[in-house]
């Protein structure tokens, strides 16, 4: 083989080895996450219930019966308590991750997040104004989404008709559009009755996965992988564009169509998020830059890297929020708390790789 | 391939920038475009390569007319060679060279085996095989430009638009780059190339577009159309044209260098 071609295997190679050891760490603190909590499980009796719980699905209990050596309690708190929460923990904290590594590559900026375009904004207002009309928490799920839909698309219709760079009008009209989305929720909170309804926006806003049930979980997830997907398989189509109009056009991309399709994907990622977690932030900013210092800037690792991770920070994250103090902290501020100094030491440190 | 534009006129509102632009490039030959900044250079480069599409006139490439083309379409005939620049591109050699190949796979997939042959290829072509590894931005000025050149190479067009391709380099790269691209058109390729310095022309191209306020001033072959009378047109200043026997030398006339 020629020296070239080793080489090549190398960073191949490279990419290949973080993304198994981001997801052997996600697999060990899947497992982890259920053992931690007030009401303590056994690492082995988690493997085991679960297990069990696939294999009944399956069917295969019929021919092949496993032996149950666990308390009705234990199952019940596994399966009904922290099951739902982890697995939305993960789910969110790909998407954001995702949504946020895409927008910094659509507009090779990188300080860009998954809200950049005011879907956080719109789903807090969608969000607070049906709270404030005493809807169940699965019309507030559904408000908030559509909110951050809404809001997405109204961005996208005013940077079409502005004239001038369309990728400046984008921003400049999600930092507007936001802002006044963020004004109607200020005066939702203002309105809104003391005693029940503003500590419920307030608590929404700062952004909480309790109470998360197993029936949410397909409701998210459906819309995640829908956006996901798509964006899994245009990484490629990423990194062209990344090189700017010109040269991404010369090399063959429709361009508008591509930034098009990349930006509802995110945007539809982001929205089924933040509607099922409230408003988290930093995870979409934070975690795509480890994840470049992991990994490099190809999208054809950062992508996937960014999910793994993200997912597994999210995790750990909502973990310790359950489980710090005796009185739940919402996970918003923790992300806060533990993204900002670091992304400050992300940026002071000297250029080089983990 | 031959590239041909016939009446091309273009404007941005109300200016016009290109008037009744006419000319061809064929394959085997060099056509380096001369004039004044903001003479519209750039502009007929994004006419041609798709960017700007409000123009009046017809570009073709062997009778093809490429407003109805695709990007990808366009990709398979045409490599755009950018002017290197300053921000900061996160890939490495091999994977800059590896994006040439893009156009040739579904947009859902990434590039595999046959695309990485296709751009080591290039590469060796190029002699820069050994910074394969390296990151681009850590590259000089010539060995970027050089990547671009591989990366239009591997990208397997026939046609090739290069932006200034000398405007950042120093004197030796400049004289690597072109000698690369003139060694190019040697083997069939149909090169348009845009220079702020008519002796590299003088030296390098086998033909010359010279375009003054948005309209043809000269075409033709560089021999014959590159004289001092057309610079003094273009850019008013007065020079004397000497041969050598090692080759032809622009000097800006003598009361020009004590012009203040």
């Amino acid at each position: 083989m020629t020296e070239a071609g080793t080489a090549k295997n190398g960073s191949a190679g490279r990419r290949a080895t973080v993304l198994a050891l981001s997801g052997a760490v996600l697999i060990l603190l899947f497992f982890g996450a259920f053992a931690v909590g007030r009401y303590g499980v056994p690492v082995v009796d988690v493997v085991r219930i679960l297990f069990h719980r696939v294999w009944t699905l399956v069917g295969l209990d019929r021919v092949l019966p496993m032996p149950v050596t666990w308390t009705v309690t234990m199952e019940t708190v596994v399966i009904n308590v922290r099951l739902p929460r982890i697995v939305m923990a993960c789910l969110v904290g790909c998407s954001l991750s995702a949504a946020g590594a895409t927008f910094q590559g659509v507009f090779r900026n990188p300080m860009a997040s998954p809200d950049i375009l005011g879907a956080s904004n719109g789903a807090a207002f969608g969000a607070a104004l049906a709270i404030l009309l005493g809807a169940s928490t699965r019309t507030i799920t559904l408000a908030a989404f559509f909110g951050a839909l809404l809001t997405v698309t109204l961005v996208f219709l005013i940077a079409q008709r502005a004239p001038g760079m369309r990728m400046i009008n984008l921003i400049l009209a999600g930092i507007m559009i936001g802002s006044l989305f963020s004004a109607g929720t200020s005066y939702l909170k203002l309105v809104a009755d003391p005693s029940n309804q503003l500590p419920q926006i307030t608590y929404w806003l700062m952004g909480s996965l309790s109470g998360t049930k197993l029936k949410d979980l397909p409701l998210a997830a459906l819309p995640m992988a829908i956006g996901l997907v798509p964006l899994l398989l245009l990484r490629w189509q990423l990194n062209l564009l990344t090189l700017g109009e010109s040269e991404a056009r010369a090399l063959g991309v429709r361009t508008d169509l591509l930034r098009a399709i990349l930006i509802l994907c995110a945007t539809l990622v982001t929205a089924a998020s933040v509607s099922f977690s409230g408003m988290i932030g930093w995870v979409g900013l934070v975690i795509p830059h480890l994840c470049r210092k992991l990994i490099g800037g190809d999208h054809r690792g950062l992508l996937p890297c960014s999910m793994l991770v993200g997912a597994a920070f999210l995790l750990i994250v909502d973990t310790v929020s359950r489980n710090l103090l005796a009185v739940e902290i919402p996970i918003g501020i923790l992300t806060a708390v533990i993204g900002a100094p670091f992304f400050l030491y992300l940026i002071l440190r000297k250029e080089k790789t983990l | 391939m031959t590239l041909s534009v016939h009446d091309l006129s273009f404007a941005y509102r109300k200016e016009p920038v290109l008037q009744n632009v006419g000319f061809t490039a064929t394959p085997g030959r060099l056509l380096a475009i001369l004039g004044p900044n903001g003479v519209g250079k750039t502009t007929l480069f994004r006419c041609i390569l798709g960017e700007q599409k409000r123009y009046r006139g017809t570009i073709e490439v062997d009778g093809m007319n490429l407003a109805h083309l695709s990007p990808r379409a366009l990709a398979h005939r045409i490599a755009y060679i950018p002017q290197i620049h300053a921000w900061n591109v996160a890939f490495s050699v091999r994977d800059m060279v590896l994006m040439g190949t893009s156009h040739t796979l579904s947009p859902l997939s990434a590039p595999g085996k046959k695309q990485e042959r296709e751009a080591e290829a290039a590469l060796r072509k190029l002699g820069i095989e050994a910074l394969s590894e390296q990151p681009f931005s850590h590259l000089s000025g010539g060995e970027q430009q050089l990547c671009y050149i591989a990366r239009a190479l591997a990208q397997n067009a026939k046609i090739l638009i290069m932006d200034e391709p000398t405007a950042a380099l120093d004197y030796g790269n400049r004289l690597r780059v072109l000698s690369t691209v003139r060694a190019l058109a040697g083997e069939g390729y149909t090169v348009l190339l845009s220079t702020h310095d008519p002796q590299y022309a003088l030296w390098y191209a086998d033909e010359i577009l010279a375009l003054k306020d948005g309209r043809v001033e000269a075409f033709g072959a560089t021999a014959e159309q590159l004289t001092p009378a057309l610079l003094e047109t273009l850019y008013g200043r007065r020079v004397t044209l000497t041969k050598t026997d090692a080759g032809n030398v622009i000097v800006p006339a003598a009361e020009e260098r004590n012009r203040s």
